[in-house]
């Protein structure tokens, strides 16, 4: 016998698993690490299935998760989806459509103000109207900052999942200064409503540029705080490098769009591809990576971060005084909203003119609030880029006030199938990886 | 249907027939009274000028009165049924190259012809819709998507339509494709009857479509046959009817605010 050097043969590693035949039948040598070999002789056809969520800390919120496996290897992943089904697309059926865009907005509550993007800009197409310059601005700057918070919270449940407990309180840390941002531009941390059908709810409030650089400054010094504690991290790397591989093909044939799609190499972002609401005239880039991994996944959001605040910026400067509602009285809603006593509420100059002053705008008002307007039948699928990858509304109008059908084609849902194809054959803790990577949205899955 | 040229020992029900993708009782005709049965289509039937789909209901009365003895002259506003228009050529832009690329690979696989699969083609807000019947699905959604001229690689969604009571085919199969290569967007959609609302699965093609048939079956009822488990998919296993059709009710109580009693949504009055 040669001198030992473990882990180099195992045939001499005294680690090794080994069995030797007595009397009273097989002794198994284990000696850790070591557990599939011995399993994969002994198991045989036993299968153990586990459930994992919809309850659970780790599924990224009510995602169940059924893994059929084998020693701590997933052979087979199946999910159930459905817990957060609320019922938006068919509520929607039963109100008009400038009050669809507060049932829209609570689908994906991350993202909530792409959800009403889509949705106002296909009831736009419907509609065969052009929104203001100024309104398509602040969308792209709302948007924006939406796209920011939302990865921050990719980031930070993501740490959270894995152990990285100081990625989590850091990316909500930073979650919070755009919500404040939000708040303060929209009046609401999420469930905005603040775009309407026709261009946006008001104007943006005084000081909102000084803010809105400020807040782009924060993050210009708290974003890099991101490589410094995760990026180069051995553990952080060694949990998400070759994690959740889903290459090309897998993409397009599983419909995965967005930081997936992205992350396989291809280019495809619908900001870029099919300009909408002004984007071709922003400077950005689309960051790309071939790892096709949960790693390349994690860089593109980060990436993604700062070409947005950068798109911010340019935002800033691209808003011009002008009006941000359409026009057309018929379409345009009476929104003539302001800080009041009690928070917000109508204008008293507005009701003081419409109650006593106007008999004709009383009328105009109360007919466009309790009718709504009519719509054009038709149909329109309007599809934008959210965080996540191609949000689209498919909207059907039969001439009334009120949507036909509401679908939205969300990306958490379809990204999600995407699921079993990256976390099959892989370890039960890398399931979690992988679908941190997915950045699924259960209130955008279920609707 | 006087003129129909009816095959004489074909099964006269609809459903009588293989209602998967190589029935021959997908009837693409569009009739108000189906009372005649659905007859089996032979195929000299199919040259015959496709109506075109309706998707709209006739409207009459503004508020939706009707039977009070209203005099007022609201009731006298009537509005005949929306029909998407079939377009006519030249559709401009992109669409007529899609178009014909489209017929002559259908013509070189020699199974079906353009015109017999897409009765109509409706061009509208910018939007191409192709009106598919639904033997023929499978078969053009191939050819879109192996096409080298045509490349819808991706298909974006698959969801449903119900146009609701008294529309002949109120049920339509929406599918959304994507052509990366030359980005285009193309909608497919298949209109079923609700007594028959089979329509060939695109899974085998687009393997995205499994779960949007899912859920357009658990929120429709439309049976995609080839479909390897079209169980519900929002809604739990063990529930009764379709959400999203328009005969099932929103549901909702009463609700009082500030002394008055206001109405579950969908008992509320409707302008539309």
């Amino acid at each position: 016998m040669s001198t030992l050097e473990p882990g180099l043969d195992p045939q001499t590693d005294p680690y090794a698993a080994s069995s030797r035949e007595t009397t009273e039948g097989t002794v198994y040598t284990v000696t850790g690490g070591d557990w599939d070999e011995l399993l994969g002789e002994t198991t045989g056809d036993e299968r153990i299935v586990i459930n994992m969520g919809p309850q659970h800390p780790s599924t990224h919120g009510v995602l169940r998760l059924v893994l059929e496996i084998s020693g701590e290897t997933v052979t087979d992943c199946r999910l159930v989806i459905g817990y957060l089904h609320t019922g938006i697309e068919k509520n929607c059926e039963y109100r008009t459509w400038t009050q669809g865009v507060t049932f829209v907005t609570r689908c994906d509550y991350l993202a909530p103000l792409f959800t009403e993007t889509a949705y106002c800009m296909s009831t736009e197409r419907l509609l065969g109207v052009e929104v203001p310059t100024r309104a398509q601005v602040i969308r792209v700057l709302l948007m924006e900052i939406n796209r920011i918070g939302s990865h921050l919270v990719a980031l930070a449940t993501g740490g959270m999942e894995l152990g990285a407990l100081t990625g989590m309180t850091n990316g909500f840390r930073e979650r919070e200064e755009v919500l404040h941002l939000l708040e303060f531009l929209t009046g609401l941390r999420m469930n905005h409503a603040f775009i309407r059908p026709g261009g946006v709810v008001q104007d943006l409030p005084e000081g909102a540029e000084k803010r809105i650089l400020e807040f782009c400054d924060v993050m210009d010094s708290r974003l890099p705080g991101f490589h410094q504690l995760l990026t180069g991290n051995a553990i952080w790397q060694q949990r998400l490098v070759g994690i959740g591989y889903l290459p090309l093909d897998g993409c397009l044939s599983l419909g995965v769009t967005g930081p997936i799609l992205r992350s396989a190499g291809l280019a495809w972002d619908l900001r870029k591809i099919d300009p909408y609401l002004g984007y071709e005239q922003y400077d950005f880039e689309v960051p790309t990576d071939n790892a096709a991994d949960s790693f390349a996944r994690y860089k593109l959001r980060v990436e993604e971060m700062h070409q947005s605040l950068r798109i911010v910026r340019q935002c800033v400067e691209a808003l011009e005084p002008g009006p941000t509602m359409v026009e057309d009285a018929k379409i345009a809603w009476p929104a003539k909203l302001s800080i009041g006593a009690d928070g917000m509420g109508n204008s008293l100059e507005h009701v003081r003119k419409i109650m006593g002053q106007s008999m004709e705008s009383l009328i105009h008002h109360f007919k466009l609030v309790t009718e709504g307007f009519k719509v054009p039948p038709g149909q329109a699928y309007v599809p934008i880029e959210s965080p996540r990858g191609e949000l689209g509304a498919h909207l059907v109008s039969d001439g009334g006030t009120r949507p036909l059908r509401v679908h939205l084609r969300d990306p958490s849902f379809v990204n999600l199938q995407a699921a079993p194809a990256m976390c099959e054959g892989g370890m039960i803790s890398d399931v979690i990886a992988a679908l941190a990577s997915l950045d699924p949205v259960m209130g955008g899955c279920d609707r | 249907m006087a003129d129909d040229e009816k095959q004489p020992g074909v099964p006269s029900t609809g459903a009588g027939g293989a209602s998967g993708p190589t029935g021959a009782t997908a009837d693409r005709e569009i009739r108000a009274e189906s009372s005649a049965g659905a007859v089996a289509q032979g195929p000299l039937e199919q040259h015959r000028p496709h109506a075109p789909t309706v998707t709209g209901r006739a409207r009459e009365g503004m508020f939706g009165i009707d039977g009070s003895g209203d005099t007022s002259g609201f009731g006298g506003l009537r509005l005949p049924a929306y029909a998407p228009a079939p377009a006519e050529r030249p559709y401009g832009g992109w669409f007529d190259e899609v178009v014909d690329e489209t017929a002559a690979a259908l013509d070189e696989g020699g199974v079906t012809t353009f015109e017999d699969a897409v009765p109509q083609v409706t061009v509208d807000r910018g939007e191409m819709t192709w009106y598919v019947a639904r033997e023929h699905l499978p078969t053009l959604a191939t050819t879109l998507r192996d096409d080298p001229a045509l490349r819808f690689e991706f298909c974006s969604g698959v969801s449903g339509v119900d146009y609701g009571e008294g529309i002949p085919q109120q049920l339509h199969s929406v599918t959304q494709l994507l052509s990366m290569t030359y980005r285009r967007r193309l909608r497919l959609e298949v209109c079923l009857d609700l007594a028959d609302p089979h329509c060939p699965s695109l899974v085998p093609i687009y393997p995205t479509a499994d779960w949007h048939e899912r859920e357009t079956w658990d929120m429709f009822g439309i049976v995609y046959d080839g479909h390897p488990s079209l169980t519900r998919i929002l809604m739990p296993d063990d529930w009764n009817g379709h959400p999203q059709l328009k005969s099932y009710p929103l549901g909702g109580i009463p609700v009082e605010y500030k002394g008055a009693e206001i109405p579950p949504p969908d008992q509320r009055r409707a302008y539309t």
